[in-house]
């Protein structure tokens, strides 16, 4: 299935689902107009809630590639499109005895290909991740800007790089900071929300092949219930409750919640408090 | 043309008429709405199955929406425009819901206005009252005149544009040996001598700034210290990048982008009408918990974390104790601003303050010009 077979919503939801996936109505319909009208989708909502699963569902789906671009403090321009290999070019120089000129130096030989000018140049299909860029800085987020609106770089020795195909773009932050408005302006804007016990059950048993029902529904309830008590520092996500539903099949008939309690809450006083007021009594 | 043509040409009209109402009534609510939206949005609608209403309404909201508050008012405004009851948005927007009942927001969060024209409290006129600076210094704020208000506001916007930098993992070229080689450089250099790295040059670690989280205490006892307090704080988010501002009764509000903006009074009236427990109670450990809960992620990479309350607590002090705790394992430094530790013989003896001190690395006044100059110093040396 190509992009340009995802010409609906209900086909974004199939293909989606076909790798097990299983996106709302409204996710579906923003990958949808993310490939109709070419343009970012950026996606937003709390941890594990399968923000970076969607581009590779969606990669896998279209057999796009998917490139991924995992933001990180401090990255610039030369983490995220192009570097020189200067040890190599040392070595070319000194082995040329001072007979190369600047052009062999600069030229695509020495040139290391980063994320976003691979998915420039990739001659095909390509489903573009920019993962969490609330944690990169504000200058490479400017940046971005540009990049998203040309889908071209300048490398001031080779030249211009246009993309061959406009990649599909999918960017995802945890909202540690707010980004700036004139980048979430050019992206169409999507907010994941945890889905509700239904659906992930469903999205359970997508993603364990012969899970035992029995498994699936005490898992659910328990997850739901600790997002509902509302009073932990952290809530588990919908990854944790996969991992969660692995341990107990792990397990096997010994497995038993608050035992496998790790699975879901990472922080000690959550794991204390809910074993404390017993709120997973019954499940 | 033809008469089709004609239809057509209408119909496109209707919506882009729509699709106008509907972005003027997202933009009366506070949410920017540009002509490139708008164009998106019309594209989007052409995308889609037009005659699904849900699909159009999920359609325009991932175009007009970039935050996730936009979306709830996204759907009052969608409602408003294609629902039954269609709304005229005139002069104000809200007038059919019927007139919005707030707590008067007390005089902490707005500036002064008691006597005299605006102009002897214009803060331009300041250099003339340079001698008053001095005098100002360590007057506490809860003696304050308006005229002196107006004064130490100047003064204020410029203790906060100094906060605390870390080191970046960016590097820039530097003039002096460091450890880092600036390969680019050495290679260039190299070029005009046969490839021997005989010129060096080498890069070092920039630095950025670091976020700062604001926590202001807007009870009751605090009024007196209130209002300049949040004047320092709407100082800073203007003046710095990564600084987030909360205020809090018994309950935390986030007031970030309410003081965002450079116009000094619309920032504080708009934040004094997004906190609505002003003057009330006090329940900070509270507060707390739902900072650490609902925005851990911004407290949580080496921020700067500064408290300005007097301590009185009307919460349990455990509560307090276990929130400070966690705060202080996920903030880089807890500062907390008390402007009772002003007095020579402050004993921390509320119950608050007595299960909040273990947790906090400095303990300063906060209560006047020179202890905020205090705090420029502590944060700046961080």
């Amino acid at each position: 299935m190509s992009f340009a077979e995802i010409g609906s919503v209900e086909a974004a939801t199939a293909a989606l689902a076909a790798q097990g996936y299983l996106a709302d109505r409204p996710l579906a319909l923003g990958i949808h107009l993310a490939i109709a009208l070419e343009q970012p989708l950026l996606l937003e909502g709390e941890a594990g809630v399968g923000k970076t699963e969607v581009a590779r569902a969606l990669a896998a789906a279209t057999g796009a590639r998917l490139i991924r671009l995992q933001c990180h403090e401090g990255i610039d321009l030369h983490h995220a499109v192009y570097d020189w290999d200067y040890a190599r070019q040392l070595l070319a120089l000194r082995a040329a005895e001072g007979g190369v000129d600047e052009g062999q130096l600069f030229s695509r030989r020495f040139l290391l290909r980063r994320p976003l000018l691979d998915a420039l140049e990739h001659d095909g299909p390509v489903v573009l991740l920019i993962d969490e860029i609330d944690r990169a800085d504000d200058e490479f987020e400017a940046f971005l800007l540009e990049f998203l609106s040309d889908f071209a770089v300048t490398i001031p020795e080779l030249g211009t790089v246009t993309a061959q195909h406009r990649p599909v773009v999918i960017l995802t932050s945890n909202r540690t900071r707010e980004l700036h408005d004139a980048l979430k302006r050019r992206c169409l804007y999507h907010w994941i929300d945890y889905p509700n016990p239904d659906r992930e059950r469903e999205i359970v048993r997508a993603r364990i092949p012969g899970v035992p029902e029995q498994v699936v529904v005490r898992v659910v309830t328990a997850v739901s219930r600790l997002r509902q008590h509302g009073d932990l520092y952290k809530l588990p996500g919908v990854g944790e409750t996969i991992v969660w539903a692995q341990a107990l099949m792990a397990l096997g008939d010994e497995g038993d919640l608050e035992d496998t309690l790790g699975a879901a809450l990472k922080v000690h006083e959550d794991v204390e408090r809910v074993r404390e007021r017993k709120v997973l009594e019954g499940v | 043309m033809s008469d089709d043509a004609d239809v057509v040409v209408a119909h496109a009209d209707i919506v882009i008429d729509r699709i106008s109402a509907l972005a003027q009534a997202l933009r009366a609510q506070g949410t920017r709405v540009g002509l490139g939206e708008l164009l998106t949005a019309q594209q989007a609608l052409t995308a889609v199955d037009s005659s699904s209403r849900d699909d159009a309404r999920l359609a325009l909201r991932s175009v007009l929406c970039s935050s996730h508050r936009d979306i709830e008012r996204f759907e009052y405004a969608f409602r408003a425009v294609f629902g039954d009851e269609r709304m005229h948005f005139g002069q104000d927007p809200y007038e059919p819901l019927g007139k919005i009942e707030r707590p008067v927001p007390p005089r902490a969060a707005v500036a002064g206005n008691a006597t005299g024209s605006p102009e002897d409290q214009d803060p331009v006129a300041v250099p003339a009252a340079y001698s008053d600076v001095e005098l100002l210094g360590h007057k506490d704020f809860s003696q304050y005149t308006d005229a002196e208000m107006a004064i130490a506001r100047v003064l204020i916007a410029r203790l906060a544009r100094r906060g605390p930098t870390r080191v970046s993992r960016r590097t820039r070229p530097a003039r002096r040996r460091s450890h880092t080689p600036d390969l680019r450089r050495v290679v260039r250099a190299s070029l005009h001598t046969a490839g021997e790295p005989v010129e060096r040059h080498w890069r070092a670690p920039s630095t950025r700034p670091r976020p700062v989280v604001l926590v202001c205490d807007v009870s009751g006892s605090m009024t007196p210290y209130a209002r300049m307090l949040i004047q320092y704080m709407h100082a800073s988010v203007a003046a710095r990048r990564r600084v987030e501002a909360f205020a809090f009764g018994t309950r935390l509000t986030r007031i970030t982008n309410e003081l965002g903006g450079r116009d000094h009074d619309r920032a504080l009236e708009r934040a004094a009408a997004a906190v609505t427990d002003f003057a009330g109670g006090t329940r900070i450990g509270a507060a707390l918990a739902q900072l650490n809960r609902e925005h851990g992620r911004r407290v949580g990479r080496g921020a700067v974390v500064v408290i300005l309350s007097d301590g009185w607590d009307r919460g349990d002090p455990e509560e307090l104790g276990r929130e400070m705790a966690r705060l202080r394992r996920s903030a880089h430094k807890l500062v907390w601003l008390n402007p009772l530790a002003a007095h020579p013989e402050f004993e921390p003896l509320t119950r608050g303050m007595r299960a909040a001190i273990p947790y906090t690395d400095e303990l300063l006044a906060g209560n006047s010009l020179a202890s905020l100059e205090e705090l420029a110093v502590i944060l700046e040396d961080i």
